[in-house]
């Protein structure tokens, strides 16, 4: 089974995705952090009016073996929460581009600078 | 995430079992466990677990050691290696217990499985150890029982010495271990074994035919789940995963193992118990036989942990919100940290977050309300009783 990963969207090479239209980045992890994560058991995500920051942790995804950190691409104030999502976690794994997106942020600054591209951030999991 | 977190570690050469292979052809996700390379989830630990409490699930575990026992005295030999009273054993029974160092530490938890007299009266005995701590107990029972190796003996020079004293096989690398779990392990593991398995009693064992040869099958397991463990030679063990596999058993990980045996609320060694913890204060008290026994390594400090109360405990934590308590994080009383979670996990059966930790003996009630940091954060649990799950299917 091959992995995909959108060539619409920018990765961190820690595995979280981010989609960005005009000022809203759409905050996520990828199809490799998924498979390689297993059962997704808890999602800790910040509040909507609360602010993450590029670089920097914004939250918690917990499998049944691992706790990882969520780091943020961008830098800006949380407009919405997928909060269907933190209630059932497990449904990130069905859908990890779409229905299982985190958070919505607007963003300060749209450069989002040094990210990867899709096939960057492939040759980089296959790498591994 | 972390990059580096979500690969496994490879920093010494692991050893693999004799089913390792088959593992690698199902495409199991592979972690290192106590020096080996094994499976730690074939498809997913959810659904690896489930099977397991609803039907049938398979585990490698070949991975443990495993000693062959004999001796003419062999019971008065481990009797002060063990607080557990083997005299209560009839061939045929099995007992948990632990090996203890003279702090009442646990050096090891074990069972023994009690086999009786062979046809030249030697009493005989298996017992299986942590993957781990193999070559420790083998060091441990070498320098405090009268043991001769097998190989020692050999050369027919057994004189009365070799009468009085143990002889230990290791065989811990010549032997495949399969364990059967769930409510339907009989049901699938019965057409392969020749001896009928209905008779066979929980802790009970018997040395089996298994597909046409000499085999080792007892009803224990590391589940809380009706089962089996079944030892072969590799060969055997081969061909009884593959027709387990295609009978429709679920082959499972440690990952499924883990959460398994976390719901039974069975310690796991290294992590729930060690070498500083004694079995008063891990919740191991109904395997200390102290009225019926002499004295054993480890017997004065736990007639004094029994006599004056045991500083800590290792109790049940039940989480009151869906954050995950686990294994390193703090417990908390009043703002104050007062003990250690040991192991944690969200219960797959139970749905909600579990955990286990050694807390002062006046915070070890039942309904007890503690806090355990998470993240820099508070979090409210509740201790509950032992074990978090129960199966109804175990006789």
């Amino acid at each position: 089974m091959s992995l995909e990963y959108p060539s619409d969207l920018k990765y961190l090479d820690s595995h979280e995705y981010v989609r960005l239209e005009g000022e809203i980045a759409t905050l996520g992890i990828s199809a490799f952090a998924v498979d390689q994560l297993g059962d997704i058991v808890f999602l800790e995500l910040p509040e909507v009016g609360d602010t993450v920051t590029k670089g920097e942790s914004f939250g918690t995804v917990e499998s049944v073996k691992a706790v990882e950190d969520l780091n943020s691409a961008v830098t800006g104030t949380v407009v919405e929460r997928n909060d269907p999502l933190v209630e059932s976690p497990e449904q990130l794994a069905e859908d990890p581009y779409g229905e299982g997106w985190l958070l919505k942020v607007r963003v300060k600054d749209p450069d989002l600078g040094d990210v990867l591209s899709a096939d960057e951030y492939q040759a980089q999991v296959e790498g591994e | 995430m972390a990059k580096s977190e979500l690969e496994p570690e490879t920093l010494l050469p692991l050893a693999q079992t004799p089913l390792y292979q088959l593992a690698v052809e199902l495409k199991a996700r592979l972690t290192s466990f106590g020096g080996w390379e094994m499976p730690v989830q074939f498809t997913s630990i959810g659904r690896e677990h489930a099977a397991v409490r609803t039907a049938a699930g398979m585990f490698d575990i070949s991975h443990m050691g495993k000693f062959v026992l004999r001796g003419q005295q062999l019971i008065d030999h481990l009797q002060p290696l063990v607080p557990s009273d083997l005299n209560r054993l009839q061939p045929g029974q099995a007992q948990y217990t632990v090996l203890l160092n003279p702090q009442a530490g646990i050096v090891d938890d074990i069972i023994f499985y009690y086999q009786g007299k062979d046809d030249t009266g030697e009493q005989r005995g298996v017992m299986i150890v942590n993957a781990a701590t193999t070559a420790k107990d083998k060091s441990w029972l070498e320098a405090h029982l009268n043991l001769r190796q097998v190989n020692v003996l050999k050369g027919g020079t057994s004189g009365s010495k070799a009468k009085d004293g143990v002889k230990l096989q290791d065989h811990s690398a010549e032997k495949v271990l399969i364990a059967v779990q769930g409510p339907q392990a009989a049901t699938y593991l019965q057409p392969l074994v020749q001896e009928d398995l209905s008779h066979l009693k929980l802790f009970c064992h018997l040395e089996a035919t298994v597909l046409g040869q000499p085999g080792f099958v007892a009803r224990t397991g590391y589940t809380g789940e009706d089962g089996f463990e079944v030892m072969v030679d590799p060969g055997v063990g081969v061909e009884l995963w593959q027709l387990l596999l295609q009978a429709g058993v679920v082959p499972c990980g440690l990952g499924a193992r883990d959460t398994l045996r976390l719901e039974a609320s069975m310690a796991l060694y290294g992590q729930d118990i060690d070498e500083t913890t004694t079995p008063l204060e891990a919740g191991l008290g109904w395997l200390i036989h102290l009225d019926t026994k002499g004295d054993f390594i480890g017997r004065s400090v736990l007639e004094q942990q029994k006599a004056t109360g045991v500083p800590r405990r290792l109790v049940g934590l039940s989480m009151q919100g869906r954050n995950i308590a686990r294994h390193g994080y703090q417990v908390l009383s009043n703002g104050q940290v007062v003990g250690e979670i040991t192991s944690g996990t969200l219960s797959p059966t139970l749905g909600y977050p579990v955990a286990l930790a050694y807390v002062p003996a006046h915070l070890a009630t039942p309904n007890q309300k503690l806090e355990v940091e998470i993240r820099g954060k508070a979090y409210p649990a509740v201790v509950v009783k032992r074990p978090f799950y129960r199966s109804k299917n175990r006789h």
